[in-house]
Parts: structure tokens; C-alpha cells; sequence
């Protein structure tokens, strides 16, 4: 028999090694769960599966009482709205300051310490300046993603401009590239599929702020439903949530990868 | 009235001395050979030529004023690595240089023009042999492909000078040699001024019309770096005598053991 650091797993044993940890964990909860509503029928805590599905059609499927929306999918919507302003503004800060300080060295000069210090600020420390100063509403939320991301996207991009190989640099001036034609043919391609796997990194930390931010000051959101049925200890709400949530995570990660490889496939290819 | 001029030129960075009293003339369409040990100053010495890095003392002239002390369109290079972007085709690589100048803000042409560019790049990678390629990403070319790439992307610039850095320094020697040959029947054809950096003496010794030589000529075992390098043999290639190539491979083979610690 081979040793065991040279044995693989087969397309079908990969699979089923993936799956195994995921099905003990169900069972584990769902061995857990039986236990204690044996003991106490009225036990939250961990609910059985009928009151997930309970908990799901009523929020997905039916209008609420009070305001007669479906409150996941207003929830999801609301969240992904702020999720995808904050990214997509974050990015583009990003990629324009990144770009500037990565390419041009009088720029990076100017600016590098200064998003070094602000990268060092920690976000959720200024939420409270920016509910002051934004208000309640969706700007401060939005805000606190973009303070959270954007420093790291800045300095993220800004070395992958500087990696790119001064020949190459050489090579576009020999070529009669003024500094700007630089940018715009050879920078900016080259930073763009790295902005995408930057974005995918700080997606986690986007969404932190997100929910954090809806847990404090909001009237929609998956954050902001998450901590408004704590209150009634409703386990069966919050975990489907949860669940829901990692699944946006996933599929927006899953799906930036993708465009990635199909958009530049000289950048996947290559290494 | 000679392309390049060197008078006196000295290279140093702080005590190191890398070149010292370099002095040639170079007339247009000349293809000139540069050999000599690695950590000679072949290399600063096509930085000088290029831009990037400005002599300490002396001249270096460019159609007798001094060249520019940053790269532009009158200088074409090859690298040994990385001269074609990756990002582009070899179609794109190759329209590069027509885009760039037909719109200076945006780098792209359009309609005609954009034909026209397309139609001489096609014309220009067929030459180097790269008709089959013309879609393909540098990452799915060959070494030898892609120099032969970075070749066409250079020369349809139509630059003055041509530098060529060790390009083809990492390839099989069978490609070498087909790469020679294209060199060879560019250079005529465009009447272009050539130089080339090799660290493969056997290449200096044929290719191209002329021959230079940095090499140490005082040669201080405690400290290497205090006497620099001096063009020690500019030959006229093709009528050199046997024995002055064994010379030269033995002067630079001794410096070359000494640049890498060896004790005399």
C-alpha cells in the first residue's frame, strides 16, 4: 500500500470526503435538537426541521402581517443594495488611487501615508462618527463599508501596479506611450484581474460591516432581522438567515471567480 | 555624422566603478556586439544607451546632442524577458504601437485606421514567422515565439536603434540560431543600428558587423569593484584572427572568476 502522504481521493471519493463533515453536522444537530425537545416540547434553542420549513415559508412565502411584504426577499434586497454600493464604491476609490499611487511615484508619495493611516483605523470604532455625521439612514451604513474596504483595496492595488515588471513599463514608452497611455493600456488591464480577487477578500469584511451596521440603525436588512428576532430567542428564523446569508456570500464569490477566468484568461492561465 | 558617440564615459555608483573611459563611434546601420563577463556593465551600459540610468562622467550622444535620459520611441528594446505584454495577443501587442500614436488619449484606433494598423501588424508578424499565431496570449507561446514577438512589436515602431538585452539568452540553442537568422535579415532590411548584449561569446563572434569587449583591464582580487570596465577590443566582425578570440575568451573568462570570488 502507498503511504499515506501519496495517496489521492478519486473524483467520487473527493466528493463524498467533502460532503461527509457537512452530514455529520446535520446529524449531530439534528441528534442534539431531539434531545432537548424530548425534555422540554417549548425548548428554542435548537428547533427541529418542521419549525425551519415553518419559519421559511412564512418569511419567504408569505406577506407579513404588519406590512404585508415578504420579508426575506425585502430583507435580501435591502442588504445586497447597500452590499453591492459599498463594494462597487470601495473598488472604484480603489482602483483609481491605486492606480495612481502604484504607477505614478510622486503620487505614491503623497498619498501612501496617509492610507496607511487610515488603513490602521479600525471601521466600527467610527460607526458612531458616522451616524452623527450621515444620520440614520443608508448613506452612514454604505459609508462604513466603503471606510472599512476601500484602505485595503487602495494598498492591495496600488502593489500590484508597482509589480508590474519595468520592462514592460520601458517597453510602452519605446513604443511612444506618453504616462497616460501607460495607464490606460497597460496598467489598468493588468490591475483589473487582481481588483476582482482583492474584492473577493474583502467581501468577508464587507459584509461584517454590513450586518454590523444594520444590527444598529436600520428598518430592513438581514443584519437588522437577525438581531430584531434574537429579542424572541427565534433560532428558527436566525439560522435559515444565517444559512442564507453564507449562501449570497458564496454565490457572489463563486461568481467573480468565474467572470474572472472567463474575462482574462491570460492572468489564470499564466501562472 | 556618427548615431552614437561615446566620449569619455565613466559609470559609478558611489566607490563601484562599473565603466570607465568608454570612447567609440557608432555610424547608422551598424550591428554591434557586446560581450563580456556577467557584472561587466554590458548591461548599464544598454541602460545608458536606453535611458534609464545617465553616465557619471563623459558624453553619450545620440546624433551628437545628448540621448535623452528617458526611453522613447527613437530607441526599440528587447528583453530577455517580459517584452510583450501578457495581457494583449500577439495582434494586439503588435497594433500597439499604431494605436498609441493614433489617438493620444484613449490608445485605440478605430474603423480605417484600425484596419490599417491590423493589416500591417498581420504583414509584420507573418515576417517573423507568426502568421499561425495571431490570436494566441503570450503565455501560450513559446520562449522563442515570444521573442520572435517582441521582435515584431519593436521593430514595427521603426525605431533608429534597435537594443537587444541577452534576448536570446534563454532559449535552446537550435532556436538560437533560427533567431539569428531573423535578426540577421531584419536588421538589412530595415537599416537599422543594432546592439546587442550577449554573454555568449560564440554569438559575438559572428552575428552583426562589429565587435565589443568590456572587460576589467586592472583587475584587484581584494576589491573588484574599484577599477571598472573598459571596451578593451573593438573588432570589425568576420576578420578576426583565431587567436585573438581565444585571447578575448580567456581575458574574459578571468574576470569573470574574479566578479564571482574566485582567487587568482
Amino acid at each position: 500500500m502507498k503511504k499515506l502522504i501519496n495517496r489521492q481521493a478519486g473524483p467520487v471519493g473527493r466528493w463524498a470526503l467533502g460532503l461527509l463533515p457537512f452530514v455529520i453536522l446535520v446529524v449531530l444537530y439534528l441528534v442534539a435538537s431531539d434531545a432537548r425537545l424530548a425534555a422540554n416540547p417549548n425548548d428554542k434553542l435548537l428547533p427541529d426541521l418542521a419549525s425551519f420549513v415553518d419559519a421559511i415559508q412564512r418569511m419567504a412565502f408569505e406577506p407579513s402581517k404588519r406590512t404585508g411584504e415578504y420579508l426575506l426577499w425585502q430583507d435580501t434586497l435591502a442588504s445586497l443594495t447597500r452590499l453591492a454600493l459599498g463594494v462597487a464604491i470601495s473598488a472604484a476609490i480603489g482602483l483609481v488611487v491605486g492606480i495612481a499611487t502604484g504607477a505614478l511615484p510622486l503620487v505614491r508619495a503623497g498619498i501612501a501615508p496617509l492610507v496607511t493611516g487610515l488603513s490602521l483605523v479600525p471601521p466600527l470604532a467610527v460607526l458612531p462618527i458616522l451616524f452623527i455625521v450621515f444620520g440614520l439612514g443608508e448613506l452612514a451604513k454604505v459609508v462604513l463599508i466603503v471606510i472599512g474596504i476601500t484602505p485595503f483595496l487602495i494598498r492591495d492595488l496600488q502593489q500590484r501596479a508597482e509589480e508590474i515588471p519595468a520592462e514592460q513599463v520601458i517597453k510602452m514608452q519605446t513604443l511612444g506611450a506618453n504616462t497616460w497611455q501607460i495607464i490606460l493600456r497597460l496598467v489598468w488591464p493588468q490591475v483589473m484581474p487582481r481588483l476582482i480577487s482583492a474584492v473577493r477578500l474583502s467581501l468577508g469584511s464587507a459584509w461584517l460591516f454590513l450586518i454590523a451596521a444594520e444590527a444598529i440603525a436600520a428598518t430592513d436588512g438581514l443584519g437588522y432581522r437577525i438581531f430584531l428576532v434574537r429579542r424572541y430567542l427565534a433560532m428558527d428564523v436566525i439560522l435559515p438567515y444565517v444559512a442564507w446569508i453564507t449562501f449570497l456570500a458564496f454565490a457572489i464569490d463563486f461568481a467573480l471567480a468565474r467572470y474572472s477566468r472567463w474575462r482574462y484568461p491570460w492572468f489564470h492561465q499564466a501562472r | 555624422m556618427a548615431i552614437i558617440e561615446l566620449n569619455n564615459l565613466w559609470k559609478e555608483y558611489g566607490d563601484q566603478v562599473v565603466l570607465e573611459r568608454l570612447n567609440a563611434r557608432v555610424e547608422e546601420g551598424e550591428f554591434i556586439t557586446v560581450v563580456g563577463a556577467s557584472g561587466c556593465g554590458k548591461t548599464t551600459l544598454l541602460k545608458m544607451l536606453l535611458g534609464t540610468e545617465r553616465p557619471s562622467r563623459g558624453q553619450l550622444l545620440l546624433d551628437g546632442t545628448p540621448i535623452p535620459d528617458e526611453p522613447d520611441e527613437t530607441r526599440g528594446i528587447v528583453f530577455q524577458r517580459y517584452s510583450v505584454l501578457p495581457h494583449l495577443t500577439a495582434l494586439q501587442n503588435a497594433s500597439l504601437c499604431g494605436e498609441l500614436d493614433a489617438n493620444r488619449w484613449l490608445g485605440r484606433a478605430f474603423g480605417a485606421t484600425r484596419k490599417a494598423i491590423r493589416a500591417r501588424a498581420v504583414e509584420m508578424l507573418e515576417a517573423v514567422g507568426l502568421g499561425a499565431a495571431l490570436d494566441k496570449y503570450p503565455h501560450e507561446l513559446s520562449g522563442g515565439m515570444q521573442q520572435r514577438l517582441a521582435l515584431a512589436q519593436a521593430l514595427i515602431k521603426k525605431p533608429r536603434i534597435l537594443l537587444l538585452d541577452e534576448p536570446f539568452g534563454a532559449l535552446d540553442p537550435g532556436i538560437r540560431r533560427d533567431m539569428h537568422q531573423l535578426v540577421l535579415d531584419l536588421w538589412r532590411e530595415q537599416g537599422l543600428t543594432v546592439f546587442m548584449i550577449t554573454h555568449d561569446l560564440a554569438e559575438g563572434f559572428y552575428l552583426g558587423t562589429r565587435l565589443w569587449v568590456l572587460d576589467k583591464v586592472r583587475r584587484d582580487a581584494q576589491s573588484p569593484e574599484s577599477y571598472g570596465a573598459r571596451l578593451t577590443y573593438d573588432l570589425p566582425v568576420g576578420d578576426s584572427k583565431k587567436g585573438t578570440l581565444q585571447a578575448i575568451a580567456r581575458n574574459v573568462h578571468d574576470t569573470s572568476r574574479l566578479l564571482q570570488g574566485a582567487t587568482p
